[in-house]
């Protein structure tokens, strides 16, 4: 789950990670009178989408630039003003872009120098890590493969947490002394304490400022959170923007079905993760492009088939669809019962490939059979996907 | 002898009195599971009825144990409280504890795994299908089956299924039961990205398995445990492997499904894993359907 800019600066504001003074602002007349507010001889407005690249972007209107710094209040305003209700085009939207409905405006902030943290949750050790660099505002990829020895990582052990000698550690290796090193380590204990609260996967602070002061600030940054832990988290939960996720998702979590919306022409029913992401690889292996990942988990209901095909249907790229079920405690006639209700009731035109297999299988292809649709059948994964392929 | 479980293994089941917990304790039952126990905090002193069978339920998992001498435990406990489920049942004292709950969250189990270090128990999943051992009866009833995979896929035999999948790994199964093969044990060690056993973990059992002859490894995209598998293999593993790896076509940074199925930072792709199986010596199945032949190649059928 992503969030928006204003809402991190929120969560940061809540556990005392220090940022610029900034807010959020859904009109230019509150954009205008926030600047007034800050009033500070550099602000920045910032299009407010959940995507990068936003200063180089483009809006289809024609202004240019979704990030913009400005010494006057009025221009802030009259900036949000062409931002606002426009469509900002950057290198990470695609062509369509987002559309821009809220803007932060903040105070500028002098700059002495722009550090790299993260605090993530590593795999390999099953821990949390500090990774943190000298080099900041840039693309930390790239600090990896060119200067490895500037990335710092110190990992936490799981129920001691964030020791003091491990703060030290970094802002030795960091090179920091003086205010901003004092700054530092109470950014970095109250970020921990952020990323364990709140059960995040990753926070990203790309750049922490240091300024000519020695104040530590979080000029921007990325959260991802834990989706299994939502559930204890409601107030994160709550910043959820619907209308910046793919509505073809949206609509899937509705009928509990696990959806992720790709961009090829043959669609996709599975029910098991892995299956799904097997059959996915099947259709790109005979040559076709596959239209998403759908699991439709242990249940496969009659309901979540047809809820599956309306969203399938909506996808104007889909031009086949290949249905893969191994019925293990599952019947597949019961499947191919709800296959063939869902079929009939909407309307579907698509070529759809059928391929059951396991617990009353038999009985399950003659519903498919005697249902006297356009159904084709199949034998194993490999044919069908052949089939799909074949059928557009 | 297969791994883990046999038909002798005593069973118990936290959760059993839930409709999941219950539904699949019924068909571990008619499976022929020595399911001797069930524990549900507050329903203890009852029985868990099914055709024939009354298995008695528990307040805590210590009860069942001392009562009935359960030494494995499946765990059916929705994610709030599914951790705290498997730590009761650690320091009960249990062999093996196998996680079903699908969703339980990240850090509740990096807590758990660092909690259980040391301990004699060993943990499998979570979000995971469980573990079978197939028995000689009519459609490979009279084993120990414990989780949710369908029973009758299997087949008893010789060759040791791993895989992090649910229905993927059945479809393997499936074929090598149809090959007229069988299995000797199906680990299916979950979907999550911090677990209890891994790839590597239970190859090494199969390794020293003198029942196994073959071995069929499934994996899928995020982290690293099939590379870190195949690296061991190379050198160690005495017995011929198939493999299949899912999620060659998954867009990266998306969770495909299982909360561990992520491409991050370019890490944990299909081909990375494939390569190294590969460079192993393993036969790399490029679609399910090939998995049975792949499983041929390798052993030489």
């Amino acid at each position: 789950m992503n969030i928006h800019e204003y809402q991190a600066k929120e969560l940061f504001d809540r556990f005392e990670v220090p940022s610029p003074r900034g807010q959020m602002a859904e009109t230019a007349e509150d954009a205008l009178k926030i600047a007034q507010e800050i009033n500070s001889d550099l602000m920045v407005v910032k299009a407010q989408v959940h995507a990068g690249g936003r200063g180089k972007g483009t809006f289809k209107n024609g202004f240019e630039g979704g990030v913009h710094l400005t010494n006057s209040a009025e221009d802030i305003g009259a900036i949000a003003g062409k931002m606002i209700g426009q469509t900002l085009v950057t290198k990470q939207t695609g062509e369509e872009g987002k559309l821009v409905r809220k803007v932060m405006v903040a105070d500028a902030v002098d700059i002495k120098h722009e550090y790299y943290l993260a605090v993530l949750m590593d795999r390999e050790t099953s821990r949390p890590v500090i990774v943190a660099s000298t080099e900041g505002g840039m693309d930390i990829e790239e600090v990896a493969e060119s200067s490895p020895e500037k990335i710092l990582r110190v990992f936490i052990h799981p129920l001691a947490g964030l020791q003091a000698h491990q703060v030290r550690k970094l802002i030795v290796g960091l090179g920091l002394k003086g205010p901003a090193a004092k700054a530092f380590g109470k950014v970095l204990k109250n970020l921990y304490r952020l990323f364990t609260s709140l059960d995040c996967d990753m926070v990203e602070i790309n750049p922490l400022v240091e300024t000519p002061d020695g104040e530590v600030l979080a000029l921007d940054a990325k959260f991802g959170f834990d989706d299994n832990a939502l559930y204890r988290h409601p107030e994160v939960e709550a910043y959820r923007d619907i209308e910046e996720e793919d509505p073809r998702e949206v609509a899937a979590a509705e009928f509990d079905l696990s959806y992720i919306g790709l961009d090829g022409n043959i669609a996709c029913l599975v029910n098991g993760a892995g299956l799904a992401m097997a059959t996915m690889d099947a259709i790109k292996f005979s040559g076709g492009d596959p239209a998403n990942f759908l699991d439709v988990g242990g249940g496969a209901t009659e309901a979540q088939v047809k809820g599956a095909f309306n969203i399938i249907q909506s996808d104007p790229k889909v031009e086949a669809i290949l249905i893969n079920i191994f019925g293990g405690i599952m019947d597949c006639n019961v499947i191919a019962q709800g296959v063939v209700a869902a079929v009939k009731e909407t309307g579907l035109k698509l070529p759809l490939v059928v391929r059951l297999e396991g617990n009353n299988v038999a009985a399950g292809r003659e519903t498919l059979t005697a249902s006297g649709l356009a159904i084709t059948g199949a034998d194993d994964l490999a044919d069908a996907a052949r089939k799909a392929v074949a059928a557009v | 002898m297969s791994i883990l479980v046999n038909e002798d293994t005593k069973v118990l089941v936290q959760g059993i009195t839930g409709g999941f917990g219950g539904r699949h304790a019924g068909l571990s039952l008619d499976y022929g599971t020595a399911l001797v126990a069930g524990v549900t905090p507050g329903k203890g002193g009852h029985n868990f009825e099914h055709g024939d069978h009354k298995v008695p339920v528990y307040d805590t998992v210590a009860e069942a144990v001392a009562e009935t001498g359960a030494t494995a435990s499946a765990i059916f406990v929705p994610p709030p409280f599914a951790a705290d489920a498997i730590l009761e049942a650690v320091e009960a004292g249990v062999d093996l504890v196998v996680a079903i709950t699908e969703g339980i969250p990240v850090m509740d189990m990096m807590r758990v795994k660092e909690i259980m270090k040391g301990s004699k128990t060993r943990l499998i999943g979570p979000n995971c299908p469980g573990i079978v051992t197939p028995g000689t009866g009519p459609d490979s009833t009279g084993g120990c089956r414990i989780g949710i995979a369908p029973g009758y896929i299997h087949k008893k035999g010789t060759v040791g299924v791993l895989s992090r999948s649910g229905t993927l790994t059945y479809e393997a199964v499936w074929q090598v039961t149809q090959l007229g093969y069988g299995q000797s044990t199906c680990v299916g060690i979950g979907g999550d990205p911090i677990n209890g056993t891994s790839h590597l973990d239970v190859l090494k059992l199969f390794n020293d398995d003198p029942e196994t002859e073959a071995i069929i490894m499934i994996g899928e995209i995020g982290g690293s445990a099939e590379e870190e598998a195949a690296e061991w293999a190379k050198e160690f593993c005495k017995k011929p492997i198939a493999g299949f790896i899912a999620g060659a076509t998954a867009p990266p940074g998306r969770r495909m499904g299982h909360a561990g199925a992520i491409v991050s930072g370019g890490k944990g792709t299909a081909e990375a894993k494939k390569e190294a199986m590969a460079d192993a010596g393993m036969v790399v199945a490029e679609t399910p359907s090939a998995i049975g032949q792949a499983l041929l190649d390798a052993w030489g059928k």
